[in-house]
This record gives structure tokens, C-alpha cells and sequence, in this order.
């Protein structure tokens, strides 16, 4: 364990080194001049030079990324171009909304994906079974802000249950988070379908038929148990990909959180904001992974944590 | 009287050429405490003929066209699933070939024997945990509370199969099947499954009903044979008369094809040719295409398992002597 434990954290750490890195460099590829975009279009280029010197970007890059490790290994993340604020305090203030968010998609992803592939496995090619991907198919593939939307019209305005946007109680989290679960069931349900299909065909799977258990117990205690692994993977890689924000479905619903922080400091070419927000992913994949792999033993006692 | 009474049993599959019948018109008796061998060449429908015993096969694209399996005059086809699911592991129990894949990876032994008795029986946790370690003690598992605790890939193959066998026994059935329990097993392990199985149906009083290639094992531990041939069954007699004189071409051809220790033999003495695949059988008998002793007849009707009031049945128009 402890082993395990300490080989993942070195994997992390060349991970999170490495996408900095590759983002670092992307930044400055880019043929755009953040110290341009703060003194605005007509600033003499005077301004601009001294703005370029105070942020450091005048510096060889190489010495600029040193720079901002050195920081980083400080818990510096530096500060925004244009608030002028803590990167990280900006980032802590977001985190709150991002994994409230988070966790109300998977539970949505898991409500509907779960119970829609297990049936869908039950009735294999039957009818319930192809109504079911269909619904599926089109979870997936429909536009996220589409959903949202809709939902909004339906609930928030036409029935008026629900308020239209804002943060701060369960109301406010549920169409956002459902319109995640609608998007994400469809993999799930998809997964969930496969791999219990797969185990079905499974040998104990006609031993506990032939001691009489029924399709019900069969499905829940002897199938769910060895089907659900590919399950816990992805809400390992959802958990890296809902931290580093739903653009969205956060701009459809008002939502503050990452994703929202992360298009503005695009569009605003804010380094230390894409940087810090490109950290939180990378650390946030690697964490959900590092989740899934070690919830994995409980359900499956043939798998050992390997370091 | 038999406790399962198997009569003109045919079962067919959808395929994608169209329906065929695998097993077709098969007929036997079982007996408390009695051990029938069932045996055959590989795909001739052994195990499809259990499964239909049990109704595990899927229907579609399985299809039971007709007979009745009477389990102490009980028409099984006839019962729904919900009453069929009491019989299964109660009344009847299974044992399969593959110890290694037959139990749930992701529960303990314990948990799956406790589930069998728990799924039949009205009994709490604590007592059905009880039960559960004298099952293990009477298929000849020591260090039982350790045991209950392991997971099947904790267990050699052996073990696994043995804690099959305290599963499929656990509420005292009338009848096992066993779908060739030792083919998996290596010799030493095959014979010590084969007498525990032979003891448990004598002390317990169950028919069991022994599946298997092993024409070696059926001598020694079996009461009678049926042998099978492409879905229906060529002859049935009591052991000794079937191995002392085999009527059908086919059984002998069977009988002649046992190595025998000691003697070297260049090759194996064996039936020329292959079982037809279902579907492509002609009108007479199936095995005619093979037989050395085939005459006219035998290719324009299929020859009707007899004589009917005798214990040594066979299907041939021209049976050896
Ligand atoms: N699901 C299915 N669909 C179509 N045909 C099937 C199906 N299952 C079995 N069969 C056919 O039924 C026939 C009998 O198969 P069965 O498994 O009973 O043979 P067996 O005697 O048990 O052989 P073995 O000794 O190899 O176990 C075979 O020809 C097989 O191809
Ligand atoms: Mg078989």
C-alpha cells in the first residue's frame, strides 16, 4: 500500500511537471501579447515594454517557467493579469460551486446510467433494450447547452419549480447537475450495458441460476459486483474531467465555478489563471484515477494494488 | 420409483440456418440414490439435455419441443419460472465441468454457500454461516472457518470443485447432476471428487446423474448408462451387461476405444468419421454413415429404442449378437 502509494504520488508529479510544461509552452506560442491585451489597443508601446517587464515576460521562457515552479513549489500560483488577485485565491473562491457540481453530475451520470444499462443488459436485444440505447445515443450525443436549456424552459419557466439560475441551495445545483447526468448517463448506460452483457455469458452466472436465484438477484448481487469496474474507471476520469469545469453548462446556468474562471482567462489571455486552472485538472485526473485504482481491490478481491 | 423421470425429452435451437432439434425423443429414469451415466461423444447433447432438465437453457433461442421431466411426478416444463427457481438448488442440484469459473470471483465461499442454503431454506445468517461450514466438513474441506473466509481463486481447482459440490448438495436435493465434475481435474483429484460424490449419493439417498467422456469412471462408480448418439439415446443397460455386451455398433466402437493400461497400442481403435452436425442428419440412423454393420434399413428409418420391457435397451436394426 504504501509502496503503491508512494509510486502513484512520483507518477503525479512528473504529470502535473509535464502538462504545466506543455501549457507553459503553448502560452507562449500563441501569436498574442497578454501585455498588449492589459494596456489596451492604443497604450504607446512604451507601457506596453514597462507592463512587459513588470509581469517578467521580457525574461527567456525557460527562465519564466523556472520562475513560476519555484513559485509554484511555494504554493504560489501567482497573480491575475488583469484582477490583479491571488490565482489560488481565485481558484479556492471557485471550488466550492466545481465540486458541488461535480458530484451532483456523477450522482445524475449514475442514476440514470446504472438502472438504463442493467436493464438494457436484462432485455438484450429486446425491445427494452434498443429503446434504451436509443435514449442513450441521444443523451450523448445531443448539444450540452441544448439539454440545459430545455431543461430550463421546462422546469424553471414553464412550471416554474425551479429557479432559473444562480448558486447557492440544492434548487439552484439540480437542472445543472441533471443536465450533466443526462449527458454522461448515456456512457454510463452504454458501459454499464456492455459490461454486464459480457458477464451474463459468465459461468458462476449459470451456477447461481442453477441454485435458484432469481433474474433480479442474479443481476444486482452476482452481475453488478463483476460488471461495475469499468464504472468506477470512468467516475475516476469524471472526476478529472468536471474539475477542470463544464464551460457549458456553467455559462447556461450562471454557474460559478472553474469553468467559467477558465473561459474568461482565456478570452482575456490571463496566463496565471489558464495556468492555475490547467494545474487543478491535471491534479484532479490524477487523483480520480488514483480513486478508481484503489476502490478496485474492495470490489474485485483478484486485484492488488501494484506499485 | 424413480425420482426423475425424463420422458420423450426433445429440445431444439433456433439457429441461423433455422430450427434444429439437438436432443431429440431422449427417455430415462433416475433412482434415488442410484448414479446413471450419461455418455457420448462431445456435441451429441449431454449437457444440453441437463440443462433442459434444470431449464437453464434460454428460450430463444432454445425451444423444449416436447416430453416431460417428472421430478416425483411432477412435471417440471410445466412449472413457471418462479416455482421452477424452488426446484433448482432445492430439489435438484448442478455441478459443471469448469470448478475455475464456476463460482462468483467477488464473494467468498462461505457467502456462496450460505446464499444456496439461505435462498430455499428460512434460516438466519448465524445459522445458515453454521450450516454452511458442516457442508464444507462433509465434502472433506478442513480448516472450514478459513475456508468460509477465502475466495474461489484462493482454492486449488479441487477445492473449488468440492465447495460445487457442498453448494449443489446444501438443502439435501433428490437428484445432482453432474455435468462432467472430473474433466478438469488432474487423475489423482478426479478420483478423490469421484468417491466423495459416490459416497455423498449413498449416505444421502440422492440420484445422481453423471455426465461424462470417461467411459472408465462410469464402470466403476455407475449403476446403469445411457449412451447418446447425435441427440438421441442409442442404448441403455445396467454397467455390467453394457460393458460385458455392448448390442449398438456404436457403444462397442466406444467400449474398443478405452486405453487399456498395459497394452501398447499403435493407435487408438476409434469409429471412423464425425458425428453429423444437427440439422444435416438424414431420415435413418444417424450413426449409419459410420457403421460397418449398416444395412438397408438402417438408412430409411431411424431404429426405435427397444425391446421396451427389458433393462437392456438399444437402437439398431442390426445389433451385434
Ligand atoms: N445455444 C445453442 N445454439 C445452437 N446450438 C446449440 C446451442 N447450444 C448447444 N447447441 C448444439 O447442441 C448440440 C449438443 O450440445 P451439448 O453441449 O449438449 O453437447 P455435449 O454432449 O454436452 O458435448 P460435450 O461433451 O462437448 O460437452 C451441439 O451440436 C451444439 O452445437
Ligand atoms: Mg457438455
Amino acid at each position: 500500500m504504501a509502496a503503491f502509494l508512494a509510486r502513484r504520488l512520483g507518477q503525479a508529479v512528473l504529470i502535473v511537471a509535464g502538462i504545466t510544461l506543455i501549457t507553459f509552452l503553448l502560452m507562449y506560442l500563441i501569436p498574442a501579447d497578454p501585455a498588449r491585451m492589459i494596456a489596451g489597443r492604443n497604450a504607446p508601446q512604451s507601457t506596453v515594454e514597462s507592463i512587459r517587464q513588470q509581469l517578467g515576460l521580457d525574461r527567456p521562457i525557460v527562465e519564466q517557467y523556472l520562475i513560476y515552479l519555484s513559485n509554484l513549489l511555494q504554493g504560489d500560483l501567482g497573480r491575475s493579469y488583469m484582477q490583479r488577485t491571488e490565482v489560488g485565491e481565485l481558484l479556492w473562491s471557485r471550488l466550492p460551486a466545481t465540486l458541488e457540481l461535480m458530484a451532483g453530475g456523477i450522482f445524475f451520470e449514475l442514476l440514470i446510467g446504472i438502472p438504463a444499462g442493467l436493464a438494457a443488459a436484462a432485455y438484450r436485444g429486446r425491445l427494452p433494450d434498443r429503446v434504451i440505447m436509443v435514449a442513450a445515443f441521444v443523451g450523448v450525443s445531443a448539444p450540452q447547452f441544448l439539454v440545459g436549456i430545455l431543461l430550463l424552459y421546462v422546469f424553471a419557466v414553464e412550471l416554474d419549480w425551479l429557479p432559473l439560475r444562480g448558486y447557492g441551495g440544492l434548487d439552484n445545483l439540480l437542472l445543472p447537475a441533471l443536465t450533466l447526468g443526462i449527458l454522461g448517463g448515456g456512457w454510463y448506460a452504454r458501459m454499464m450495458r456492455s459490461s454486464m452483457v459480457d458477464v451474463l455469458r459468465r459461468d458462476y452466472i449459470r451456477t447461481a441460476r442453477a441454485k435458484g436465484a432469481g433474474a433480479g438477484r442474479i443481476l444486482v448481487v452476482h452481475g453488478l459486483r463483476n460488471a461495475i469496474l469499468p464504472i468506477v474507471a470512468m467516475i475516476g476520469l469524471d472526476i478529472g474531467i468536471f474539475m477542470s469545469g463544464v464551460v457549458v453548462v456553467e455559462s447556461v446556468f450562471g454557474w460559478p465555478g472553474i469553468g467559467q474562471l477558465a473561459w474568461q482567462a482565456i478570452q482575456r489571455l490571463d496566463i496565471p489563471i489558464i495556468m492555475g486552472v490547467t494545474l487543478i485538472a491535471a491534479l484532479a485526473i490524477v487523483l480520480g484515477n488514483l480513486l478508481a485504482d484503489m476502490v478496485a481491490p474492495l470490489i474485485d478481491p483478484r486485484i492488488r494494488l501494484r506499485a | 420409483m424413480s425420482r426423475l423421470s425424463v420422458e420423450e425429452l426433445t429440445v431444439g435451437f433456433n439457429t441461423d440456418h433455422g430450427p434444429v432439434d439437438v436432443v431429440e425423443g431422449v427417455s430415462f429414469a433416475l433412482d434415488s440414490g442410484a448414479m446413471l451415466g450419461l455418455v457420448g461423444e462431445s456435441g451429441c447433447g449431454k449437457s444440453v439435455t441437463a440443462m433442459a432438465v434444470m431449464r437453464l437453457l434460454a428460450t430463444p433461442p432454445a425451444r423444449i419441443a416436447g416430453g416431460r421431466v417428472l421430478l416425483d411426478g411432477v412435471d417440471l416444463l410445466r412449472l413457471s419460472e418462479a416455482q421452477m427457481r424452488r426446484v433448482r438448488g432445492d430439489r435438484i442440484g448442478m455441478i459443471f465441468q469448469e470448478p475455475m469459473t464456476s463460482l462468483n470471483p467477488t464473494y467468498t465461499v462461505g457467502s456462496q454457500l450460505v446464499e444456496a442454503i439461505r435462498l430455499h431454506r428460512p434460516v438466519g445468517r448465524r445459522e445458515a454461516w453454521a450450516q454452511a461450514g458442516a457442508l464444507l466438513e462433509q465434502v472433506g474441506i478442513g480448516a472450514v472457518r478459513r475456508r468460509l473466509g477465502q475466495y474461489p481463486h484462493e482454492l486449488s481447482g479441487g477445492l473449488r470443485q468440492r465447495v460445487m459440490i457442498a453448494m449443489a448438495i446444501a438443502c439435501s436435493p433428490a437428484v445432482v447432476i453432474a455435468d462432467e465434475p472430473t474433466t478438469a481435474l488432474d487423475v489423482t483429484i478426479q478420483a478423490q471428487i469421484m468417491e466423495l460424490l459416490d459416497a455423498l449419493r449413498r449416505e444421502k439417498g440422492m440420484g445422481l446423474l453423471l455426465i461424462t467422456h470417461d467411459l472408465g469412471l462410469v464402470a466403476r462408480y455407475c449403476d446403469s448408462v445411457i449412451v447418446m448418439y447425435a441427440g438421441r439415446i442409442v442404448e441403455r443397460a445396467p454397467v455390467k451387461t453394457l460393458f460385458a455386451a455392448p448390442r449398438h455398433p456404436y457403444t462397442h466402437g466406444l467400449l474398443a476405444s478405452i486405453p487399456r493400461l498395459g497394452r501398447q497400442q499403435e493407435r487408438l481403435p476409434s469409429i471412423r468419421g464425425m458425428v453429423p452436425s444437427p440439422g444435416l442428419r438424414g431420415a435413418g440412423c444417424a450413426f449409419a454413415d459410420r457403421c460397418d454393420r449398416a444395412v438397408a434399413a438402417c438408412r430409411a428409418e431411424v431404429p426405435p429404442l427397444g425391446p421396451a420391457d427389458s433393462d437392456h435397451g438399444f437402437a439398431c436394426w442390426n445389433p451385434l449378437p
